[in-house]
């Protein structure tokens, strides 16, 4: 149990700002290798990263003629059949994966470090048990499981049920690390010895508090919603990387593969970015 | 829902008497239902079925399966993959984030290096062959026509190498946020060189979390199946493409291959997860 309990401990990804590893109080000398080092480093992997998403631009771009430039294949996502559809059930099951692991994850975590401590190893075991349970292994046993939800409704939608469960760990991690930043305990009795409802001290006094930890959790929550494809494809519901998939292998090379995928990646990439800046104003707004 | 649930009880008030309030514990039983659902009664269902006859009785031949020389193929496959992507990820990762870490710890690099690792690890998927493919795909490539391309491992070993760099940046820079300034300022106070440091500092202090996210990243590409999927579904390489073939065409080398496959990569990564808790212990002492 404890051993994948520590798996996840590595998983909390935006760190609080600490020190950096060694700038202050340093010689010149040094200094000034440590930052040649540094642009090497950026230089080197910023092109191994950065050429085949180039490459897949210049495809995305690529006209009837080769080397002649065209934005068809960007107009073409709204016409491709299915795609359009595909491209609002992911962002829909985004939507759905986030509230749905705050609403879990959030007063159970706090209630548990409130009221009911004995119950936290187990409960942390079970948020990172995921991880050793791969997504192709899930599925499997998962199939006889959605046959039984799918007598209710079929909707491409109740995926939502299962990423919650990929996204666990993650949340977890983020979130556990934003409630022990905060004398959460303390904050209750204060809040309880005047008045207030249980309900309030978790909405009104603990998870303002816990705001970085929870935008965290929704970043990486809706970057693994976003990419996800093996659940989705064997329970055969077309989502943005399936329908992708399935492009590909209609046609090799379609050019609305790459215009999509570049816009997919794009848009995790500015999602990510702007919630990482909005941690940090809330966080400065508090202090 | 919990909250609502919460709400009734009062615990950090002395109980009244003759009232009868539920327990605590109470309140976590939406998360303990859900989890049960969804992750415990899809696993058991897994375990199961590998472990029983067409009949439905406990029946432990299907697990001689996993000796079928076929079967061993895609495991060798998948942990040759997994090997040499974790390996060869986890040393250039560990580079790429000690030039990350010793930046400002809120500045802009900082932020665009974790924010594109969280997208080329967690949503890059089948989008990663596809811009592999428009890189250097045999036919198409724009920087090169790899002739190797679609050779196994070579061509998907690049396409793993490229997610498990940032996935080791985001695990491992924590353990070198870890490290003191004081560490490295006691070693120059007593003369030491940089080589001398991390010789005999730097890298002693790091090496258990360096090995841990190693065995992180070898489960990872172990798990992975949408890359090499959109990479060549043709051809069966790995445990996860197997257990896709098993599942969806009836016609695998057992009415239940896929359960077995599938409890194979479980015992795997369990004795993974058992070598990382002894290591992360290790790595805990001085690292906090």
């Amino acid at each position: 149990m404890a051993a994948i309990g520590s798996l996840g401990d590595s998983l909390s990804v935006v760190q609080p700002a600490g020190q950096p590893a060694g700038q202050q109080g340093m010689q010149g000398g040094r200094r000034r290798r440590l930052n040649l080092f540094r642009y090497a480093m950026f230089t080197i992997f910023g092109l191994f990263f950065l050429l085949p998403l180039v490459a897949m631009v210049r495809f995305s771009l690529e006209g009837t003629k080769p080397g002649s430039f065209s934005t068809s294949a960007w107009t073409q996502i709204g016409s491709t059949p299915g795609l359009l559809s595909a491209i609002e059930i992911t962002l829909e099951l985004v939507v759905l994966t986030c509230v749905v692991v705050l609403v879990l994850l959030v007063p159970t975590m706090i209630w548990i470090r409130l009221r009911v401590q004995w119950i936290a190893r187990i409960f942390e075991f079970l948020c990172v048990l995921p991880l050793a349970i791969p997504a192709i292994v899930l599925v499997v046993g998962l199939v006889p499981v959605y046959n039984r939800i799918e007598r209710t409704t079929v909707s491409p939608l109740q995926l939502f049920w299962v990423y919650v469960i990929l996204a666990l760990p993650y949340a977890y991690r983020s979130l556990s690390a934003g409630l022990t930043a905060i004398d959460a305990v303390t904050l209750a009795e204060a809040a309880r010895s005047l008045g207030a409802s249980w309900a309030t001290v978790i909405l009104r006094v603990i998870v303002p508090n816990m705001w970085q930890g929870i935008l965290n959790a929704l970043l990486l929550t809706s970057a693994l919603v976003l990419g996800e494809f093996t659940i989705a494809e064997i329970l055969n519901y077309s989502t943005l990387p399936v329908a992708l998939f399935n492009i590909s292998r209609a046609t090799a090379n379609a050019g609305v593969l790459f215009s999509t995928s570049t816009a997919a990646l794009l848009f995790a990439f500015i999602l990510l970015l702007v919630l990482s800046y909005a941690g940090r104003r809330l966080q400065r707004n508090r202090a | 829902m919990a909250v609502a649930a919460a709400t009734t009880t009062s615990g950090a008030r002395p109980s009244r008497a003759g009232r009868l309030r539920p327990p605590a514990w109470i309140g976590t039983v939406p998360f303990l239902g859900y989890v049960g659902v969804f992750l415990l009664l899809p696993t058991g269902i897994v375990v199961w079925n590998a472990i029983r006859n067409p009949a439905g009785h406990l029946d432990l031949a299907s697990l001689k399966l996993i000796f079928n020389p076929n079967v061993r193929s895609f495991f060798t496959g998948s942990i040759e993959l997994s090997a040499v992507t974790s390996v060869v990820g986890a040393v250039l990762g560990a580079f790429l984030a000690y030039a990350v870490a010793s930046g400002n710890p809120d500045g802009v690099v900082r932020r665009l290096y974790i924010a594109g690792s969280g997208v080329l690890t967690q949503a890059g998927g089948v989008t990663l062959a596809f811009a592999f493919n428009a890189a250097i795909g045999p036919s198409t490539g724009f920087l090169m026509h790899a002739g190797w391309y679609y050779n196994f491992p070579a061509g998907i070993a690049l396409i793993y190498i490229y997610f498990q760099i940032p996935l080791m940046v985001l695990v491992f820079l924590p353990a070198i946020d870890g490290l003191k300034v004081q560490w490295r300022e006691a070693t120059e106070s007593l003369g030491g060189s940089t080589f001398q440091y991390w010789r005999h500092v730097g890298i002693p202090l790091l090496f258990p979390a360096f090995i841990g996210a190693t065995l992180l990243l070898f489960a990872n590409a172990l798990s992975a199946y949408a890359t090499i999927q959109a990479w060549e579904n043709q051809i069966a390489y790995t445990v996860p493409q197997q257990i896709y073939v098993a599942i969806s065409s009836e016609v695998g080398l057992a009415s239940n291959e896929g359960d077995v496959l599938a409890v194979g990569m479980v015992v795997l990564v369990a004795i993974l997860m058992v070598a990382y808790a002894m290591l992360q212990r290790r790595a805990a002492r001085w690292l906090r």
